[in-house]
């Protein structure tokens, strides 16, 4: 089992950082370290949405029998750069009657909330923005940002439709965070922490240390619930009432063009990740390399490093996602709440008691 | 309910625009005064309402309230053409009325030329043209299937379902040229024999199609997001389905027995052994249910009639011009979507005086009113896929 790392004041201490600071006197090495952080994760927010965007273009077409795009590059690498600059040099439309501040505003917060989670999660032992002490809260706190650019997108574009799609996406996500609040507080529970690092260094061991497995059964469980909630606090389908094409032709989106349209489905993608992100912090042992108590085996898998072991578990979250939304036919909105009001809630609430009296009674140690 | 929002500036104070209230609502007021009422019109340019269906809804939040339908977006006078061309000229004008029946729609023309003028169909024109209607029912209802998945969210069933139509309708294409607006049937049998390799592609159609129903199932039937989307939704009576006119799956699926196939048959559908699947509910899964069972019964007409396909003349003698006798004439047909009937009154010469076509789609959508009462905005959406319309068809 390696050694727990050191607390450290500041978390940037990988190869750069220390560079930085051997060179810099402390104020001035912790904005450099800081400034250079901020750099990293937003080619990080740049790079994700490309990513997914062919990802999704790609899986979604081989679910449906065909190839999807083929043309732009060696099998549509290059689509979503051709996608972006459309999207750049189209004209962005504000409609008769729109609120305009409002109208443009919107678009920015999703894009901000995203980031902002983005910040604290820890993509490797040196790798994350800060580790909050409260880590988990300031998720929770960030991501509820993102309705407001949904509802305000409802709200401004003076659109029936655009106003639909607010006022579903309001009590859509709501209802929604309470659940993933719960799971993500299970999961405090349990690890004894609310920083995201520790979270992970709890889970420290082969896989059946991972939360997933650690809390037998039940984990399992809180996993499969914390991917439902997340579907639908991130408006995708089969959850996605918010936009509802078939219903709402486009829900918020409906009035919006060219980049502010872009910022939405930027955003999007991103609060994807940073969902798949979650759940590999959470129940997956993060940045932890899977282990399996074969020598030969665990040497080997220790060897990757953890930031891709991160980002290979966080796409296969992702995966999941993808295969929820191109197979699943959308509920109605008020079947959604039911589920959520009438069912994961009173499992969420269970599976914390239970948590509670698994501790409680030694059968998990944090 | 103000024209404009109230956040928008009123540039003339001196004549504000009077308060908007659209035509055509007949019932009173919800009544509990707590909410505000408010109308969303919905199409012609909308995904949902297939084509350019417009429709204007009351709304209570997401309640449906009442909905006006508004036809005529794609009128294009075809009953007033048809009067100013033969009859031949006209049978290429029923396949843009319903671009999906478009073989039914020529067949029920030809049904009325030949039965007005007394033209005799040889054996092999009819085994065409039974198999080629039946081809067209199954594909037309892949395609409704494909889209009713798109309309409850589920995308991939939309092109599960144009994949299994693609064989179909390159079966078409080999053999009259063209894959949507077909035109094929002529008085007496059709324009041309099929090829060679019609009843080899039939057959493929039947053996690929079987396994890719029970699909359908899996993926979309069986669900329970798609159960809940519509079970007990839409539900229509018999009584009012009667009433309405209704025809096709969705008079079936209220339970009442009606196929013009076995009841009123026409060509040679008395000779094929095949079950009417019914509904009880008359909810909308009960249409989609029906649909799916009569993709099925059509593959047995099939079968059969693959087995049974004889040789010889495709068409009896053709003449040079059709002049219908004087006096009024009458054939139906059952499309995929239902009773689709032809009147005409003709005046001995080579052009109607007259043609009326009964559409099957236009008495279906006007049972909407009866179906979306009480239920949701995602509701209506499930309600017009199962009527599974077709706007020229209503129009003309």
């Amino acid at each position: 089992m390696p050694q727990p790392m050191p607390p450290a004041a500041f978390p940037v201490t990988n190869f750069l950082g220390d560079l930085i600071r051997a060179h810099f006197a402390p104020p001035m090495s912790d904005l450099l370290n800081g400034l250079l952080a901020i750099m990293a994760l937003l080619a990080v927010v740049a790079l994700t949405p490309i990513c997914l965007i062919w990802l999704e273009r790609k899986v979604c077409a081989h679910f449906q029998a065909r190839l999807g795009p083929m043309r732009v590059g060696w099998h549509g690498l290059m689509q979503p750069l051709a996608d972006g600059i459309k999207l750049l040099f189209k004209e962005v439309l504000k409609p008769e009657g729109a609120d305009t501040f409002l109208f443009f505003l919107a678009p920015i917060l999703p894009a901000t909330a995203s980031f902002l989670v983005l910040t604290v999660i820890p993509f490797d032992h040196h790798f994350q923005v800060t580790d909050l002490d409260a880590g988990v809260l300031f998720v929770i706190a960030a991501s509820g940002l993102n309705i407001f650019g949904v509802l305000l997108a409802g709200w401004a574009s003076n659109n029936k439709y655009s106003l639909l799609g607010g006022i579903r996406s309001g009590a859509q996500m709501l209802s929604y965070e309470i659940s993933l609040a719960l799971i993500m507080l299970l999961v405090v529970l349990l690890s004894g922490t609310a920083s995201l690092r520790e979270i992970v260094l709890t889970q420290q061991g082969t896989v059946l240390d991972w939360w997933i497995c650690k809390f037998p059964g039940f984990g399992a469980l809180a996993f499969i619930m914390f991917l439902i909630s997340s579907t639908a606090e991130l408006n995708r389908g089969p959850f996605d009432m918010v936009e509802a094409e078939s219903e709402l032709t486009g829900g918020f989106t409906t009035e919006y063009s060219g980049i502010s349209f872009a910022m939405f489905f930027l955003a999007e993608f991103v609060n994807m990740f940073a969902s798949a992100a979650l759940a590999t912090t959470f129940f997956l042992g993060g940045f932890l390399a899977p282990r399996f108590g074969l020598a030969a085996l665990d040497g080997l898998l220790a060897s990757v490093p953890g930031v891709l072991w991160f980002f290979l578990k966080s796409y296969g979250v992702i995966l999941c996602f993808m295969w929820f939304r191109w197979t699943f036919p959308r509920p109605r909105v008020d079947q959604l709440m039911a589920l959520e009001w009438k069912i994961m809630l009173p499992i969420n609430l269970g599976l914390l008691t239970l948590g509670g009296l698994f501790l409680g009674l030694g059968w998990i140690a944090p | 309910m103000p024209a404009v929002s109230s956040r928008a500036p009123i540039k003339d104070t001196t004549c504000a625009a009077p308060p908007m209230r659209p035509a055509g609502f007949i019932r009173s007021p919800a009544g509990d005064g707590l909410t505000d009422e408010y109308f969303l019109n919905m199409g012609p340019q909308h995904p949902s309402t297939h084509g350019v269906l417009r429709l204007v809804l009351r709304l209570d939040g997401e309640n449906i309230l009442e909905v006006v339908p508004h036809l005529g977006y794609v009128h294009r006078g075809i009953e007033k053409i048809g009067e100013n061309q033969t009859y031949i000229q006209n049978i290429h004008l029923t396949d843009r009325l319903d671009y999906l029946s478009a073989h039914s729609n020529n067949l029920c023309l030809c049904l009325a030329m030949e039965k007005a003028l007394d033209i005799g169909v040889p054996e092999r024109g009819e085994y065409i043209r039974v198999m080629v209607c039946e081809l067209q029912r199954i594909q037309s209802h892949l395609l409704w299937w494909g889209v009713m998945g798109m309309d409850m969210g589920a995308i991939t069933a939309f092109l599960y379902g144009f994949k299994e139509r693609e064989p179909i309708t390159n079966i078409f294409e080999e053999m009259c040229g063209a894959r949507l607006t077909m035109n094929f049937f002529r008085p007496g049998g059709s324009a041309m024999d099929v090829p060679d390799t019609f009843i080899p592609r039939v057959r493929g159609v039947i053996a690929h199609l079987k396994p890719a129903l029970d699909e359908y199932h899996t993926l979309l039937s069986n669900n329970v997001i798609f159960q809940a989307r519509t079970k007990g939704i839409g539900i229509l009576p018999a009584a009012s389905a009667l009433a309405y006119g209704c025809s096709g799956p969705v008079l079936r699926g209220s339970g009442v027995n009606l196929d013009l196939r076995r009841h009123f048959p026409y060509s040679i559908y008395d000779r094929f052994d095949f079950d009417i699947p019914l509904g009880q509910a008359g909810d909308c899964y009960d249409r989609y249910l029906i649909r799916l069972e009569e993709m099925a019964q059509s593959l047995r007409i099939l079968e059969q009639a693959a087995a049974a396909f004889p040789t010889g003349p495709y068409r009896s003698k053709e003449k040079a011009q059709y002049r219908l006798p004087r006096g009024s004439h009458y054939a139906q047909v059952e499309t995929s979507r239902g009773l689709f009937g032809v009147y005409i009154v003709a005046d001995g010469s080579a052009k109607p005086y007259r043609i009326k076509y009964r559409s099957p789609s236009f008495a279906n959508l006007m049972v909407i009113n009866e179906l979306v009462r009480g239920h949701k905005l995602a509701d209506l959406v499930a309600i017009i896929s199962t009527l599974d319309l077709v706007i020229p068809d209503m129009d003309r």
